[in-house]
């Protein structure tokens, strides 16, 4: 905490604005943002020249396996493989072994968090071990700091527990995240419904049973008054029925997975168990449509659903495989390229990975958020330093083999990816320098 | 597109050509001859090893490529899935890899997952493998030996002989397939292999047990039956898979069959020269009527017999099909 790092000469992007600025980081916060900052001596020199200085990204949504499957991944391992992508934070998913639905648990998970490379908040189970049926003890949960509920893996799909989880935390000040897809039309189905299940002979889980879901936590939503944040969204219909509670002033917010704007159904056609994941890739047009709303700033989050699977768990015969891929390591490279690579506006980069999902977790200056330092914020002084110098012209193959978590289930393998975490500052310790994890 | 699955793997007669269809049946024809002979065997694969690897309960399928590889003299390397060490555990990937070091030159894949076979060939791509139907994906003999049983019958009352006839015999020719096409590997080859020799193929289910999208398929969607069949020079009746859950897509199975069933009240709208196939095992009284299955019409029985040449041309393409072995030496 105690040293002193210059981020030099980047392009500082701020909430509204981008200068060309250096930034002093000092005792883990930011002491000062101006052009050709005189550098006290001692200081550790980064060079951001040609690249954006931003907030720390922060994923809404990932899997980190602790405790239950460590072969898979750790929070130590998760937390290293984020901060390779960029983030200073992370939201560990409850769906561990057992599930994260108790404050021991969510103790245990915030402790190992605590001596990981970047910030671990927990997201806690709304129903006992995720199984919809009885609410999980979401105030004592709350009383942790838990500020996002999910069974996610499942939604909850009973319509009267979910209305009962909203009305009871509604007074707690928490959101409830909801896994959006309706198990009755996706019972049995490895992949998107559609033209390409048909031909391969592979179940559907059909666009319907996520847009079924969204309509009907909506509802509750305008019932209960309670914030509900939506998962993975995965279809443009979706989205816009978001969009549309949002406009009439509903407290909904949504995310949007990397492999949702950049993959589509027809890579499930070499039956690579690789890329099977719930929701499933959708068709071209719902790639497309996903891509558009993040463009249009409809989407308020992008977030990784980073998946971790042991291999010799993922690699089975397709409709046996587990769903899930990774994504901590690439999902700023590949908002990038979804939102027009070289043409991109940092703004909008910015408030997708960062400042749009630290609002939803609560982990701001201006949150209450015991245990954790803020995200998400202004690049200014007196800000705590969670800072990413992210270069957006760098480009790179991804190999399967060379990734800092502790699985190999990428769907990019071979993939040319533009943009790179150059350097990442956590809570005022530099965690990536020159590309590298320290 | 494959236009000639020598060398190759035959994993779905989607993406094979015209041609690739009737150098299988061409050279099934020769080996319709040997199995004829009161010595039922060649020495073609002698020394070549087959393993047959059926991770889903089959009798007919297994026995037919046993048969057909044991009559060309390979060695067949027999996987009982029931004794293996599948149940112990042991993943498909690892399964392959022990098979194959063995030291095999094919592998006949039965698996209940879609797209295993793919799966298989990537994992051993120097050994060919042969999909003997994976989940609800492909059955690429079956749909072999139908249009080699189906050409057969049109080429005798012609007069003349498969190999001669070519494809001509499919063209204008209605082929109506029946039943479950949804979970149906069978379907998704016969649609296949028809379309690819010309035919003209109508499906009738169901809405239920129809596929939710058929873009692309080179077919139609019945609305009448009666009508189809009264038009139909070829009548597939598909097996309903009761075991893949088939059942609570019908109401029942009476009203199935008072619908879409092969009963001896439709069969009198055929033609008097339609042929009637299944792949088998049938559900008598359920997707066809236990008489109409008897009919001579009904060439069932054909259709089993036909599956050992054609599996022996597939395995003899595939596997000797690499070499330059010349010309089938029977």
């Amino acid at each position: 905490m105690s040293e002193a790092i210059i981020l030099h000469g980047g392009s500082v992007v701020h909430a509204t604005t981008t200068e060309v600025a250096d930034v002093l980081v000092v005792d883990g916060r930011i002491s000062e943002v101006g052009a050709s900052l005189r550098v006290p001596p001692g200081v550790r020199h980064v060079d951001a020249r040609g690249c954006w200085v931003g907030p720390g990204f922060v994923d809404l949504h990932a899997h980190l396996r602790e405790p239950g499957n460590e072969a898979a991944e750790t929070i130590a391992s998760g937390a290293r493989a984020a901060a390779v992508g960029g983030y200073s934070a992370i939201v560990a998913m409850p769906n561990t072994e057992p599930a994260l639905d108790n404050p021991v648990l969510v103790r245990y998970v915030l402790d190992q968090g605590s001596l990981a490379v970047v910030d671990v908040a927990v997201a806690g189970a709304i129903t006992k071990n995720r199984a919809g049926e009885h609410l999980a003890p979401l105030g004592e949960m709350a009383a942790l700091g838990v500020r996002l509920f999910t069974d996610d893996g499942n939604g909850v799909q009973d319509a009267a527990v979910m209305r009962r989880a909203l009305t009871y935390a509604r007074p707690l000040g928490v959101r409830l995240a909801q896994h959006c897809e309706e198990a009755s039309l996706t019972l049995g189905g490895v992949m998107n419904e559609g033209v390409v299940s048909s031909r391969l002979g592979l179940s559907g889980r059909p666009a319907l049973a996520e847009e079924l879901m969204v309509l009907r936590d909506i509802e509750l939503v305008r019932l209960t008054g309670c914030p509900v944040h939506f998962l993975h969204l995965s279809t443009p219909r979706a989205i816009a029925l978001v969009l549309e509670a949002r406009s009439q002033g509903l407290p909904v917010t949504c995310e949007v997975a990397p492999h949702h704007f950049t993959l589509d159904e027809t890579a499930c056609e070499t039956f690579d168990p690789t890329f099977k994941v719930h929701p499933p890739l959708r068709n071209v047009s719902d790639v497309a449509g996903v891509r558009a709303a993040m463009r249009r700033g409809d989407v308020d989050a992008v977030a990784t659903d980073h998946a971790p699977h042991a291999h010799e768990t993922k690699d089975l015969a397709f409709d046996e495989a587990p769903a899930g891929m990774l994504g901590l390591e690439h999902a700023a490279s590949l908002t990038l390229e979804a939102l027009g690579a070289g043409d991109t506006n940092p703004l909008l980069f910015f408030q997708l990975l960062s400042r749009g999902p630290a609002a939803i977790a609560q982990l701001r200056a201006s949150d209450e958020r015991p245990r954790h330092t803020a995200h998400g914020g202004d690049v200014q002084a007196g800000e705590d330093a969670n800072l990413v110098v992210f270069d957006p012209a760098a480009t790179r193959v991804v190999n399967r083999h060379h990734l800092a978590g502790r699985s190999i289930n990428t769907p990019y393998h071979g993939r040319t990816i533009q943009g790179e975490t150059r350097a990442l500052v956590v809570a005022g310790t530099l965690v990536v320098e020159n590309g590298e994890l320290q | 597109m494959i236009t000639s699955i020598k060398g190759e793997n035959l994993l779905t007669l989607a993406d094979v050509s015209r041609n690739a269809i009737l150098e299988v049946l061409d050279t099934a024809e020769a080996f319709v001859e040997v199995n004829q002979r009161s010595i039922k065997k060649v020495p073609t694969l002698k020394g070549r090893v087959v393993a047959s690897l059926f991770f889903e309960e089959s009798t007919r399928t297994r026995l037919s490529f046993e048969t057909a590889a044991k009559r060309l003299s390979a060695d067949v390397l027999s996987l009982a899935v029931a004794s293996s060490s599948v149940k112990k555990g042991e993943s498909l990937r690892d399964t392959i890899t022990t098979i194959d070091a063995l030291g095999i030159d094919a592998v006949v894949l039965r698996h209940q997952s879609s797209g295993a076979p793919m799966q298989v060939s990537r994992i051993v791509p120097h050994v060919r493998v042969i999909n003997a139907g994976d989940g609800q994906n492909q059955h690429p003999t079956q749909g072999l030996l139908d249009v080699f049983s189906v050409r057969q019958v049109l080429a005798e009352r012609a007069n003349t002989t498969g190999v001669e006839s070519g494809a001509s015999l499919f063209e204008g020719l209605n082929v109506l397939i029946v039943g479950d096409i949804r979970h149906s590997r069978v379907a998704r080859s016969d649609i296949a292999a028809y379309a690819a020799l010309g035919a003209t193929v109508r499906v009738a289910a169901p809405g239920t047990l129809l596929p939710t999208d058929l873009e692309g398929w080179p077919v139609e969607v019945v609305t009448n039956l009666d009508e189809a069949l009264a038009g139909a020079d070829v009548v597939g009746v598909l097996r309903l898979q009761k075991e893949r859950g088939t059942g609570h897509l019908v109401p029942s199975l009476d009203e199935f069959t008072r619908f879409y069933g092969l009963t001896q009240e439709r069969v009198k709208l055929l033609r008097p020269t339609a042929i009637i196939t299944h792949p088998g095992p049938m559900n008598r009284g359920v997707e066809i009527d236990s008489l109409v299955a008897d009919m001579p019409a009904a060439i069932i029985e054909r259709q089993v017999s036909n599956g050992v040449p054609i599996r022996m041309a597939v395995l003899y393409l595939t596997i000797a099909g690499s070499s330059n072995q010349g010309a089938i030496s029977v």
